[in-house]
Formats: structure tokens, C-alpha cells, sequence
């Protein structure tokens, strides 16, 4: 602090604490809502303090779904988003730690052609190009497959641009004494750099699992069985039903499953998480 | 852009014909079959109408684009659009701001005050909408009935402007945890000796803000208002269609969810691609100043 001003102070904090409850308000009500009876949600207004129906909520929903919307089960289709966002996690930092050695490592022809390409991927997000994607993944017949719902999401130009960065700081001194060691590129691959980009690749995780867990329009679009949906597709299937049909308990306690697992990634990998949200916009 | 600097590469190089190839071949078949192939195909699609039946298709060079830019509905769209990406933008960056300003003078709490606000960067866009729709339902919602209690009838069901401002709510909610962090760390990085010197020189908390931190901060905040506006452009489409749908009577219908709309929906391809290559030229001017201002964050 520059200078001594208690007031202000407290001032701070008070801004502070204000912000901290506009952004736990909607969740609290969420979670008090998912404790409660259908009923006791319907009454105008509903109580906000936690009812005692919250462990019977959690199992219906995991096991059975909800009655007047979709019935498909939570638990599938959190394993559905669990396995999408691993291999959309996995998938990208794999391909892009491969391709970002290869534009740094080699001199070839077409190096830079490849890595105009990799760029150009930036300026071509889902929703841009939406329906012809769907036409050739459905063209392929990987509609309603894990395949269908990773691998148009795993091409990443950020993740290859950060290895690249990361490479570019590593000493030329290891490569060279690999080399005269009679290493081979792969080799000095293993050993070497991908121990030295544990941080780059944790970072990068934490970022890609939220990005794969929250993915909206591209499942929406290739998922039409109830087995296949992940769960954020799951719940806004069960309020399709229409306003006073919707069982907003049940809703509520689907939402705070579908809330925790990234939630948790990004409160437990905190350093990581910042880390790789601010190299990954460098 | 400086590409040899984008595109470096090292002086000690390994040397190989083939695995290089081996080694790109994964990410470039991806972006080849998911990527290139569909943009073109959205460009090609872009130049053809299909008949009334949906059998035959003819070139028919911009056409689509002349009656895209003269349908009243498109061009309502792209006024939405601004307006609704200025609002999030707009406010979710001054939200931020305020939340860092304040955070930066409490050192030593701040990394606690931290962890408490940067959570909702993990929350789907599309439940941050379950979660406000429920808050804001006409039936059930505490803040609807609250806001009747005060005698504003919410239904955003039925009023347009009160769905916008339901999904502007939202977006702002999920997107200021993501500012905060990038203000807090720019904040963090301006010399204390800079702010030192202007308090013994009689300068105010609000005038070093205004004259010294604010101006230093400026490469932060122009990054990110093109991060927002991108987040508003395209991110925030599981907002719209969980909470609004595009409704009531498309006044929430913004650019993305409309190429949604007309090519799943109406399946009107020829439009809905020709709506695909205006915004793929958006994101290419978006993109271009994003990487122009690193370049010139590197000569700072």
C-alpha cells in the first residue's frame, strides 16, 4: 500500500465482498434448490435455506434423470462429458506438442506453409463453420461417437503456439549435446523436452479439460441419442419441457453435478489454471 | 505481423526427410478434414442457391450475400450483435476493473479474494444460463418475483428487452472472473515506485488511478476488449439458445445463432453459408488486432 487510508480500505474489502456474492448468489440458490422438493421449489418464493431431500435428488438424477423432461441418466452422461473433455484435453496437447517440435526442431520444406495452416485454424472457430463441418463428420458416420464429438474440437493453433514459445526458451545447448550424443530426435523428445514442459503441458490441461467439459453448440449438433449426451446438452434437455413442467430441483441438482468437475480442476490447479490462461493468450 | 518471429525456429537444428512430416501429420490431416474442408465448402455453398426442392443447386455468384445484406431480419441481427457485445464487453470490463482496483489495494487478502472470484471461469456458459434462467424464471424465480414485488412485471419470455438483458447478465457473470484475473495481473505488474513518488508528490488514490495506473494499464484493457468482443461474438451462442433461444421474436437472435438457425433450423444452406463467411471474416479482423497488439506489447 502507498499510503495509510483505513477508509478506503474498508471500502475495498466491502467492493470486494459485494463482488464475491454477486458471483456465489445464483450458485447457492442452485444448490439450496437441489436439496428441496419439486414442490417446495414451485412455492413463490422458495425458501433459501438447504431442504433435506438434497442425497434422494442427487441419486434420482444419476441414476433415472428427470420424469417430465429428458429421463436419461446424469451419470451416463457425465461420463460422456468426462471422456470428451479428457480426450479433447489429451488429444490437443499431444498433437500440438508434435507439431510445434517439428516447426521448431527441423528445417524442411513447407515448414512454413505448415505453420500458416496451423495459424489460419484460429480464424475458423465451430461456429463459423458449422454446417459444413456437420455435413463431413456426418459423411464419415462418426455422428453420435466420441470420434464425432472430439476430433473436430482437437486441431489447436494456441496449444502449438505455446509449445512453440516454451521451445524457443529451451538452451540450443541440449539439443546440440543430445545430438552429438548420438540421440535421436524422438529420443531427445522424450528425455528431454517433454520432462522440461511439465508446466507448459499441466497448464494447458487445465485449460483444454474446462474447454472440453463446456463444450455447447458442436455436441448439441452431433449427439441425438440420450446415451451420447454430455451432460451440459442433459440439461437443457430437461428444461425443454416448458416454464411450470420443469422439475427445477432436479435441474438444479443436474447442474451442480455438471458445475463441480471443472470447478474442482480449476480450484485445485490454481496456479497451473492462471498460468496457462495467461500464456495461452500471449 | 513479423512472421519470422511468429515462426522461429532454432539454430540448432535435427535432421530428417521424413518424420518431420510424420510429426505435423496428425494436427495437419485434423485441420485439413475439419477445418479447411469445411470453410471451403461454406465459401463454395456461399455462391449457390438451392431450388424449391432442395435437389438442384446453381452458382449464383453474391447473390446470396445482396439478399442476406438486404433482408431487414440480418441486418437487425447485426445491430443486436453490436449492441449486445458492447453491453457484455462493456460492463464486464468495468466490473473487473473495479473488483482488481481493489483487490491490487488489499495485497494481502487478495489471493484469497482471488480464489473466491475466479470459479465461474469453469462453468459452462450454458448452465451459467440454467442457473439465471431459474433466478429469473416468471414462475419460480426469487428475482423475478422479487422484481414484481417492486412492481417491474418480468417475463422475458414475452419481453424482448428483458431477455437481452437476461443474457447480457449472464455473459457478463461468467466472463468478469476471466478480466479480473488479466487486470489483476497487469495491476500487479506496474512499478510501486511510479505510484510511490506521485503520493509524496500530493497525487490522490483517484488521480494516480487516472493518470497513471489507467494509462499503463491500456494495452491490458484493449487485449482484452478484443477477448470479450470475441467471448460475446461466438461464446456466448449456449447462453442464448438455453435461456432465450434467439426469442422473443429473434430479439436475442445475435449473428451465430441465426447461422444455426437458417441452416439447422430453416435449412436454408445457401443463406446460412453465406452468413458463415461474413463471420468468418469478422473473426479475421478480431484476430488480426489481437496479434497486432502483441506485437506491440513485445516493444514495450
Amino acid at each position: 500500500m502507498i499510503e495509510r487510508r483505513p477508509m478506503l480500505d474498508l471500502l475495498a474489502h466491502l467492493i470486494l465482498l459485494i463482488g464475491v456474492l454477486l458471483v456465489a448468489f445464483p450458485v447457492y440458490v442452485t444448490f439450496v434448490a437441489s436439496t428441496q422438493t419439486a414442490a417446495e421449489v414451485q412455492q413463490a418464493p422458495m425458501s433459501l435455506l438447504p431442504g433435506s431431500h438434497m442425497i434422494e435428488n442427487y441419486k434420482q438424477v444419476i441414476m433415472g434423470g428427470s420424469t417430465t423432461g429428458s429421463s436419461a441418466p446424469v451419470g451416463r452422461m457425465m461420463w460422456v462429458s468426462l471422456v470428451t473433455a479428457l480426450v479433447i484435453a489429451v488429444g490437443k496437447i499431444s498433437i500440438s506438442l508434435l507439431s510445434a517440435f517439428a516447426v521448431v526442431y527441423f528445417r524442411f520444406p513447407g515448414r512454413m506453409l505448415c505453420f500458416w495452416m496451423i495459424f489460419l485454424t484460429l480464424m475458423l472457430p465451430v461456429e463459423v463453420r458449422i454446417s459444413p463441418t456437420y455435413q463431413v463428420v456426418a459423411g464419415l458416420g462418426l455422428l453420435n461417437s466420441y470420434a464425432g464429438l472430439t476430433l473436430p474440437l482437437i486441431a489447436s493453433a494456441t496449444a502449438t503456439f505455446l509449445f512453440r514459445q516454451f521451445f524457443m526458451t529451451v538452451p540450443d545447448e541440449l539439443a546440440e549435446a543430445a545430438r552429438i550424443d548420438g540421440a535421436s530426435p524422438m529420443r531427445f523428445l522424450r528425455d528431454i523436452l517433454l520432462p522440461l514442459s511439465r508446466t507448459s503441458i499441466a497448464a494447458l490441461f487445465v485449460i483444454q479439460f474446462i474447454y472440453g467439459w463446456n463444450q455447447y453448440l458442436w455436441p448439441l449438433l452431433v449427439t441425438t441419442q440420450e446415451d451420447m449426451y454430455p451432460v451440459v446438452i442433459g440439461i437443457r434437455r430437461m428444461i425443454a419441457g416448458g416454464d411450470a413442467a420443469t422439475e427445477w430441483n432436479l435441474v438444479m441438482a443436474t447442474a451442480m453435478l455438471a458445475m463441480l468437475p471443472p470447478a474442482a480442476v480449476v480450484v485445485l490447479m490454481q496456479r497451473w489454471f492462471v498460468k496457462g490462461l495467461v500464456d495461452a493468450e500471449k | 505481423m513479423n512472421t519470422s518471429a511468429v515462426a522461429g525456429q532454432k539454430r540448432v537444428v535435427f535432421s530428417g526427410l521424413v518424420l518431420p512430416y510424420l510429426l505435423l501429420a496428425p494436427q495437419l490431416i485434423i485441420t485439413v478434414v475439419f477445418f479447411f474442408w469445411p470453410a471451403a465448402q461454406a465459401l463454395w455453398q456461399s455462391l449457390q442457391m438451392q431450388d424449391a426442392f432442395g435437389i438442384g443447386s446453381e452458382f449464383v455468384g453474391f447473390e446470396n450475400f445482396t439478399m442476406l445484406f438486404s433482408t431487414p431480419e440480418y441486418l437487425a441481427s447485426f445491430r443486436l450483435t453490436a449492441a449486445f457485445s458492447s453491453a457484455v464487453a462493456v460492463s464486464g470490463l468495468v466490473i473487473a476493473l473495479v473488483l482488481a482496483v481493489m483487490a491490487n489495494r488489499v495485497i494481502r487478502a487478495a489471493t484469497a479474494y482471488k480464489t473466491l472470484l475466479i470459479w465461474p471461469y469453469a462453468v459452462a456458459p450454458a448452465i451459467a444460463a440454467v442457473l439465471w434462467l431459474f433466478l429469473f424464471s416468471p414462475a419460480v424465480g426469487i428475482l423475478a418475483l422479487a422484481l414484481r414485488q417492486v412492481g417491474v412485471d418480468w417475463n422475458h419470455l414475452l419481453n424482448g428487452d428483458q431477455a437481452f438483458l437476461l443474457v447480457v447478465i449472464t455473459s457478463v457473470w461468467k466472463q468478469v472472473s476471466y478480466n479480473f484475473l488479466f487486470f489483476l495481473a497487469g495491476l500487479q505488474s506496474i512499478p510501486r515506485s511510479l505510484l510511490e513518488a506521485a503520493a509524496i508528490d500530493g497525487a490522490g488514490p483517484w488521480r494516480r488511478f487516472r493518470t497513471i495506473v489507467f494509462p499503463l494499464l491500456s494495452p491490458t484493457t484493449f487485449f482484452l476488449l478484443v477477448v470479450n468482443v470475441i467471448y460475446a461474438f461466438f461464446d456466448t451462442f449456449a447462453v442464448i439458445d438455453a435461456a432465450t433461444q434467439g426469442g422473443p421474436g429473434g430479439q436475442t437472435a445475435v449473428l451465430v445463432y441465426k447461422v444455426y438457425q437458417d441452416g439447422f433450423k430453416g435449412l436454408d444452406l445457401g443463406s446460412s453459408a453465406a452468413q458463415s463467411v461474413v463471420l468468418m471474416a469478422i473473426v479475421t479482423v478480431l484476430t488480426v488486432m489481437q496479434f497486432r497488439y502483441i506485437d506491440r506489447r513485445v516493444q514495450y
